[in-house]
C-alpha cells in the first residue's frame, strides 16, 4: 500500500530539511518511496509543500493527488486551508498554531482571516499544535520543523523507524541533540 | 548501492558515473542544482559556472571537441540563449561525448513561458532523451554520452520540473573512467564555412536516419503489456502519472528516446490497442507523430495542452473527476504571493522608484522582479534575461520622439547576475547609441533567486576559489556610459537624490545600488565591507505609532498591522535591521534596539 504525507508551510519554515530526514528513513526502513516539491521563485515568502509518497510496493507518482494525502502537516496555520483539499476525507491534519502574515495582510489590504482552526476542526480530524512555543522552550525557534516532523511519524505509525540515527547522520553536529531534542517532543505532542 | 536522489542530483551522479571531465551552467530554476552536485565530484570534473548558458555551452561544446566528455545544463529558457552553438553544432559533430541538460516547466512554477523544449530536438536535428524519475536521469544521462560519441553528435537530454526536484531512490554504480581523446585538427568537420557545412548537412540527415534504427531497438523505448482494451503511449513524468491513475488497466507505450521516434514501434502498439490515449506535458509531439501514422488517439482534446499532467489531472480528463475532497471556505485564505524578504537590499530602491512618476521602469529576470509588485508597482516590463537595458533604450528612443513637454523616462533595472548574463552587451548598446536612459544594476553581491551561486562580480567561482574583484563601475565606464554611482540602496535619501541626479541628465548613466542579500553567508570580504550588516533589530514605539500605516509601504514581511490596537508592529524573528522602514515613518517611533 502506498501511503502520502503532505508537508505544508511558508518558504523558510523547513519543510525541506523536515521532508528529506522523512523520505531517508522511510528509504532506509526499505519502502520505495518518492518526494517531490516546488522551489524557486515561491521560496521568497510563499506558500510551499513537500510531497511524500511510500510503500511496500513501487511508488510511481511523485506527487499527492487533490484527496489524496493520508496526512497533512501544516506548518502555518493558513496554509493548512489552502492545502486541506489535497488530504483525504477522514485522513488527519495537524497544524502548528502559528502565523505568518503573507504579503496582503502586511500590507494592510487584508485581515488574517479569524476561526482557521474551528473550520479546520468542523472539515477534517485535526490535531492543533504549539510547535513554536515548544521550539522556543528549546532555545530555538527554528526547530519546530523537526517538533512537527516528530508529530508526523506519531501519527503515521512509523516510531519503529530509528529517527534518531537519522538525525544524527542528516543534520549538522552542533545542531544534532537540539534536533533530537525536538523529535522527542513532537512524537509526545499527538 | 542505493541512494535517495533527486532528478538534478541523478543527472550529476550519471554525468560522472559516464566519466565527464567538464561541466558549465548558468542557474536557473528547475536546474541549477545539476552544476552544483556535479561541482562535488571535485578533481574528477571541472566544474565552472558559466556568465550566460551561451557561454556555458559553448565551454562545455570546446572542451567535448578537445576530447573530454563534457556537459551543459540550463533551464528551458536558457537554451534559447543556447540555441546558436546548438543547431550549428548538430553539423560540426563533436570528438568527446557532449550532453546538454535542459530543464523545462510545465505548469511555469518558475518561469516566463512555458516552451516544449522537445521541440528544439527535431529543429536542429539532435537526439533526445526523457527521463521520468531519478533513476531514469542517471541511466539515461550515462547512455546519452554513449550515443553522442557513437553517432558523433551533440544530445539533449529533457527534464521538467517534477523530473528535476523530485526524490526518488537510485541505483548507482562506480565512475567508468573515459579517457580524454585526441585531438585532431579537422577543419572540414570544425569550421563551419558553407563549403563545408553543406556537406555536414548530408552526414546530419545519414545520422538522424542510423538514430532512428538505434530508437527502434533502444530498450528506453519498451511496451508494458496489460491487454488490448487501452493503450497509454507516454513520455517523462508523464508516464508515472498516468501509471498512478490506469495501474494494470492499460497496456503502456512508454518513449524514454524521442528524436527520432520509434515510428514501427508506435504503429505496432497502436495497432494493438483498441483505444489510446497520448499523455504528454505541454506540446502533441507524439501524438502528432502517432496521427501522422493513421491512428486516431485521445490526446489534447481530453488533456489539458498546459500545466502538468500530474495524476489527479489525468484522472479528471479521462474519468471526469478526481478523489473525493474536502473543501476549505475560501474566505478564510488570504493569496501568499512571493516577497521580497525582510532586509532584502532591493526594497529601499524600489520604495523610492515606486514614488516616481512619468517613468517607464523596464525590468530583467531575478528577485527584484517582484518589484512589479504592491506595494511597489515599480516595475513595467520583464520578458528575458538582459532586455531591461536594451528595451529600456529602445522605449526611450520612442519617448524621445513624442512631443511631449516632458518626455517620459526610462529606468532600467537589473540585477548583478543578470547584467554578467546579457546586461552587458545591452548597455554597450546604450553607451554606443546614446539614449538617455537611468540604468540600475542592483548588486546584492550574488545571484539570488536560484539560491546563492557565485557569479563574475561576487569574488569567488563554483569551486570556492578567489576570483579577481570585478570593478563594476570600470566596466561601465569602458562601455561608453560617464555618468556613474555607487550607492547603499537602505538609504533612502541616498536613493532619493541619486535617482534625481540620473533624471536630470540628457545623457545616459548608470546606478550600482550595492548591498548584499539579506540571506548570504558572508565572505571574509563582505564582513569587512558591510560590518553590522544585519546584526540590529528594530521596534515600534506604540505610544509614538499613530497608525498611519505608512511603514507597511515599505512592502516588508516583518511588519505587521494591529488592527484591533490601530498600531504597527515588527516581528523581532524575522527584522535583520536595514532601518528602510523607520525611514519612513513620519513620527520616528520606528527604533532601533
Amino acid at each position: 500500500m502506498v501511503k502520502s504525507i503532505l508537508l505544508v508551510g511558508v518558504g523558510g519554515q523547513g519543510t525541506i530539511l523536515a521532508a528529506k530526514l522523512l523520505t531517508t528513513g522511510l528509504m532506509e526502513a526499505g519502502y520505495d518511496v518518492k518526494m517531490s516539491e516546488i522551489h524557486g521563485m515561491s521560496q521568497r515568502g510563499g506558500s510551499v509543500s513537500s510531497q511524500v509518497r511510500y510503500g511496500d510496493e513501487k511508488v510511481h507518482s511523485p506527487v499527492i493527488e487533490v484527496g489524496g494525502a493520508d496526512i497533512l502537516v501544516s506548518f502555518e496555520r493558513m496554509e493548512a486551508l489552502r492545502w486541506l483539499r489535497f488530504l483525504k476525507p477522514g485522513g488527519r491534519a495537524i497544524v502548528n498554531d502559528y502565523r505568518i502574515n503573507p504579503m496582503p495582510v502586511v500590507s494592510g489590504r487584508a485581515e488574517y482571516p479569524e476561526g482557521i482552526l474551528e473550520e479546520l476542526k468542523s472539515k477534517a480530524d485535526a490535531s492543533v499544535v504549539d510547535a513554536a512555543a515548544k521550539a522556543s522552550e528549546l532555545g530555538n525557534p527554528k526547530v519546530m520543523n523537526v517538533i512537527l516532523l516528530g508529530a508526523a511519524i506519531r501519527s503515521m505509525g512509523l516510531g519503529s523507524i530509528d529517527w534518531a540515527r537519522i538525525i544524527r547522520e542528516n543534520v549538522k553536529p552542533a545542531f544534532v541533540e537540539l534536533n533530537l531534542k525536538a523529535l522527542e517532543v513532537g512524537l509526545g505532542l499527538v | 548501492m542505493k541512494k535517495l536522489m533527486t532528478g538534478n542530483e541523478a543527472v550529476a551522479r550519471g554525468a560522472w558515473e559516464a566519466g565527464v571531465k567538464y561541466a558549465s551552467a548558468y542557474p536557473g530554476t528547475p536546474s541549477t542544482e545539476i552544476l552544483e552536485t556535479i561541482a562535488e565530484y571535485r578533481g574528477d570534473i571541472k566544474a565552472e559556472w558559466g556568465v550566460n548558458e551561451k557561454v556555458a555551452f559553448e565551454a562545455a561544446m570546446g572542451a567535448a571537441i578537445a576530447g573530454a566528455r563534457s556537459l551543459a545544463a540550463m533551464k528551458h529558457v536558457g537554451l534559447n540563449v543556447a540555441a546558436d552553438p546548438l543547431f550549428s553544432m548538430a553539423y560540426t559533430g563533436t570528438n568527446g561525448g557532449f550532453v546538454v541538460i535542459t530543464a523545462d516547466e510545465p505548469g511555469q512554477h518558475s518561469s516566463q513561458n512555458e516552451q516544449d523544449n522537445r521541440n528544439y530536438a527535431p529543429f536542429a536535428k539532435v537526439p533526445l532523451f526523457e527521463p521520468g524519475d531519478s533513476q531514469e536521469c542517471r541511466d539515461m544521462v550515462k547512455e546519452a554520452f554513449r550515443v553522442s560519441e557513437d553517432y558523433d553528435t551533440p544530445v539533449l537530454v529533457r527534464m521538467t520540473t517534477r523530473t528535476s526536484h523530485s526524490k526518488g531512490i537510485v541505483e548507482c554504480g562506480d565512475r567508468e573512467e573515459a579517457a580524454i581523446r585526441e585531438y585532431r585538427k579537422d577543419a572540414v568537420k570544425y569550421v563551419s564555412v558553407p563549403a563545408h557545412a553543406r556537406a555536414r548537412r548530408l552526414v546530419v540527415e545519414d545520422r538522424m536516419r542510423r538514430l532512428a534504427d538505434y530508437s527502434e531497438a533502444s530498450p528506453l523505448n519498451y511496451v508494458e503489456d496489460n491487454g488490448s482494451e487501452v493503450g497509454v503511449i507516454a513520455s517523462g513524468t508523464a508516464f508515472f502519472f498516468a501509471k498512478e491513475v490506469f495501474g494494470s488497466t492499460a497496456s503502456y507505450l512508454k518513449l524514454g528516446f524521442t528524436n527520432p521516434m520509434p515510428v514501427r514501434r508506435i504503429r505496432d502498439f497502436c495497432g494493438s490497442v483498441k483505444k489510446i490515449y497520448v499523455i504528454e506535458e505541454n506540446d502533441p509531439i507524439i501524438e502528432t507523430q502517432v496521427r501522422l501514422l493513421g491512428f486516431d488517439c485521445l490526446g489534447k482534446k481530453v488533456f489539458p495542452f498546459c500545466g502538468e499532467l500530474t495524476s489527479d489531472i489525468i484522472r479528471k480528463s479521462v474519468f471526469g473527476s478526481c478523489f473525493d475532497a474536502l473543501e476549505a471556505d475560501p474566505a478564510k485564505i488570504v493569496a501568499r504571493p512571493p516577497t521580497l524578504c525582510a532586509g532584502c537590499p532591493h526594497r529601499g530602491f524600489f520604495y523610492e522608484l515606486g514614488r516616481r512618476r512619468n517613468v517607464m521602469v523596464s525590468g530583467d529576470i531575478g528577485c527584484y522582479t517582484l518589484g512589479f509588485a504592491e506595494p511597489y508597482n515599480a516595475m513595467d516590463t520583464c520578458v528575458c534575461m538582459g532586455a531591461s537595458i536594451s528595451a529600456g533604450h529602445g522605449a526611450q528612443q520612442v519617448f524621445d520622439m513624442r512631443k511631449d513637454e516632458k518626455p517620459r523616462r526610462v529606468v532600467s533595472v537589473l540585477g548583478d547576475s543578470t547584467f554578467f548574463h546579457t546586461g552587458i552587451n545591452s548597455l554597450l548598446m546604450v553607451g554606443y547609441n546614446r539614449s538617455r536612459t537611468v540604468n540600475v544594476i542592483l548588486d546584492n553581491r550574488i545571484t539570488g533567486m536560484t539560491g546563492h551561486q557565485q557569479n563574475p562580480g561576487s569574488g569567488y567561482a563554483l569551486d570556492g576559489s578567489r576570483t579577481p574583484d570585478l570593478d563594476f563601475e570600470a566596466l561601465v565606464r569602458a562601455c561608453g556610459i560617464s555618468n556613474v554611482r555607487t550607492i547603499d540602496p537602505n538609504d533612502l535619501k541616498l536613493v532619493k537624490e541619486t535617482l534625481d541626479w540620473a533624471l536630470a541628465l540628457d545623457e545616459p548613466s548608470v546606478i550600482i545600488t550595492r548591498w548584499p542579500c539579506a540571506l548570504k553567508r558572508f565572505s571574509p570580504e563582505d564582513k569587512k565591507e558591510f560590518a553590522g550588516a544585519f546584526q540590529s533589530r528594530y521596534r515600534v514605539d506604540r505610544d509614538l505609532c499613530i497608525g498611519c500605516k505608512a511603514c507597511l509601504r515599505s512592502g516588508c514581511p516583518a511588519l505587521a498591522f494591529d488592527f484591533a490596537g490601530k498600531k504597527s508592529g515588527i516581528d523581532p524573528d524575522q527584522c535583520v535591521g536595514c532601518g528602510v522602514c523607520a525611514q519612513i515613518c513620519p513620527k520616528s517611533a520606528i527604533v532601533r534596539e
